[in-house]
């Protein structure tokens, strides 16, 4: 039947809600989408092709602009890739210093994540409350490293320099307003009925489906899958670390926004841990020159806010790595938007971008 | 140290064994990879270990079959797959890393491909929805093609792109497509680029 109802459109790549330059093309019929295409590419920088004319160690401020929201991360699974790769050992203090960056960085992509996601779907009070918190990380990096975004705040055997003197009690004063902030948050939203009219039911995915099309953080997490990389494939201080990690119940927008905030607390909790754990000591390995690995493969991964953060990197006897491969969990996560957003309508298009926390660096690359 | 130590102190200790880089290691005897190798025998080439990564090297046109058998055994989460360019091996210069994640053990796995030039690989989108954009990846930025595939379109760089940026002899500073998006500085049609003018020199 030829159906003359469908209309084709094009949402993005120039659209306040796709998060950067995220192009769909939709099928509608009526406002209802019967199918969708994501075009991506247009933040292509070829990161992939600079890594093999870089040395290791020239490599990691390139990694701050794959996901420029979360800089940490990114730095942590290349320095732990080199790292697994040389049989480097890196020193205690350091191995704290670097969960504590982490999970700061966590709660920072969050903030960011529920500002705009809130922003998107139309309540436009979060964002205020959402980056004031976030100001505060930002300082407390630009402290650390000099840097507020893009951080280059870890080195391959460590992290670049020692905390500096009073960072730790500025850290503890955030994590106080934090913990009350995130209730100021959640009164916002979690009860309200516009919020939930627009996120519950929508986007839904079944846990045997989400672990098929390979989703990884928050997405797999609010489907039901207790699955996080922190506990699954431990690394640095992880184990002696005590978090939960929260799932959701139906898979939909409303569950993974759950997730995100008891996240958010989770961090909180394990920033305070890493604070009584935090002992005088080295902050890099010492030794860490010229690397030049002979040839070898090898894969590690970081739970970043998005998911799972992954390098494989092949190295061929010279100071530079024969190839890079970055497992961006933007870039899988995003694949599955279709399936989500079949039967929907176009505003939850929005809603379901929103929920997913691409950041097209890390997609494009 | 060549001063010699003094009479009558203690012998040194030991000298302890300084952690430097890990050795691939034979892993022949891996029970996951003695298990592959007793259900498809020849087609299962060769197991290293490194870094505690288990990597199996099997044959290019049994990958699918090998990954839909995993699959069932509980590897349900393929992770990543890496398309790679190594020129210097003449007769295989293509390969492809398989990492698969065992759901229950959280065991890995790397099943590892190597093959000539122009040579099809069967998809694995049929085992794992996720591998769609993992090997559409691998034929924009590599050009290795994937037979079954059911969208085989480049990803990241757009239609109608000449060249796969990923293979080794693609130069760094990029390629003169043609497109006149700056006609002053590429010429249209291709040729040497111009030198940019100086207004304020």
């Amino acid at each position: 039947m030829l159906d003359i109802q469908e209309l084709e459109i094009n949402m993005g790549p120039q659209h306040p809600a796709t998060h950067g330059v995220l192009r769909i093309i939709l099928k509608l019929d009526g406002e209802k989408i019967v199918g969708a295409r994501p075009v991506i590419g247009y933040l292509h920088r070829g990161t992939e092709k600079i890594f093999e004319s870089q040395t290791y160690s020239g490599n990691v401020p390139h990694t701050d602009r794959l996901d420029y929201t979360a800089a940490a991360t990114s730095n942590h699974a290349y320095c732990g890739a080199v790292e697994k790769l040389l049989g480097i050992e890196v020193p205690r203090r350091a191995r704290v210093v670097r969960v504590i960056l982490d999970e700061l960085q966590r709660i920072a992509s969050h903030l960011i994540w529920l500002g705009t996601h809130a922003l998107d779907i139309g309540a436009m009070t979060p964002f205020f409350y959402n980056f004031r918190e976030r100001e505060y990380i930002l300082d407390l990096f630009e402290e650390f490293c000099g840097a507020r975004l893009t951080l280059h705040c870890m080195k391959v055997g460590g992290v670049y320099d020692d905390l500096p003197p009073g960072w730790i009690e500025k850290l503890q004063r955030f994590i106080e307003v934090f913990d009350k902030a995130v209730w100021d948050y959640e009164d916002l939203l979690t009860g309200n009925r516009i919020w939930k009219q627009r996120t519950i039911g929508v986007g839904v995915i079944s846990p045997e489906e989400a672990i098929d099309w390979g989703l990884t953080g928050p997405p797999l997490r609010g489907s039901g899958v207790k699955w996080d990389v922190r506990r699954a494939l431990p690394y640095e201080i992880y184990p002696e670390l005590e978090f939960d990690i929260p799932v959701g119940r139906n898979g939909d927008t409303y569950d993974r926004y759950l997730v995100r905030m008891e996240e958010m607390r989770q961090s909180s909790r394990i920033l305070k841990q890493c604070i009584q754990k935090l002992e005088p000591g080295d902050v890099v390995a010492k030794g860490v020159r010229v690397l030049r690995p002979k040839p070898a493969e090898v894969y590690f991964s970081v739970e970043a806010p998005k998911g799972e953060l992954g390098y494989h990197i092949l190295s061929d006897g010279t100071d530079k790595p024969h190839r890079v491969k970055v497992r961006p969990p933007c870039f899988v996560n995003l694949q599955v938007l279709p399936a989500l957003v079949k039967g929907h309508l176009v505003a939850d298009v929005v809603a379901v971008i929103g929920t997913l926390d691409i950041v097209l660096g890390e997609i494009d690359r | 140290m060549s001063q010699n130590p003094p009479a009558g102190n203690p012998p040194a200790p030991a000298a302890v064994k300084k952690p430097g880089q890990p050795e691939w290691q034979d892993a022949a005897a891996n029970p996951r990879a003695a298990a592959l190798k007793a259900a498809f025998g020849g087609r299962v080439l060769d197991a290293k270990t490194y870094a505690g990564e288990l990597t199996v090297w099997v044959e290019g046109a049994a990958v699918a079959e090998i990954c839909a058998r995993l699959k069932a055994e509980g590897y349900t989460y393929l992770v990543d797959i890496a398309g790679i360019h190594q020129p210097k091996v003449a007769d295989k210069p293509f390969a492809l890393s398989y990492l698969l994640h065992h759901w229950d053990t959280n065991g890995r796995l790397r099943l590892k491909v190597e093959f000539a030039d122009g040579v099809e690989v069967p998809t694995v989108t049929g085992v794992w929805k996720t591998a769609n954009w993992m090997e559409r990846e691998a034929w924009d930025l590599l050009g290795i093609r994937f037979a079954g595939h059911p969208d085989l379109e480049r990803i990241l760089t757009w239609e109608g792109f000449n060249g796969h940026p990923l293979r080794k002899e693609f130069p760094i500073e990029g390629i003169d497509t043609g497109a006149a998006i700056y006609p002053d500085t590429y010429p249209e049609g291709g040729g040497p680029v111009k030198p940019k003018e100086t207004p304020h020199a």
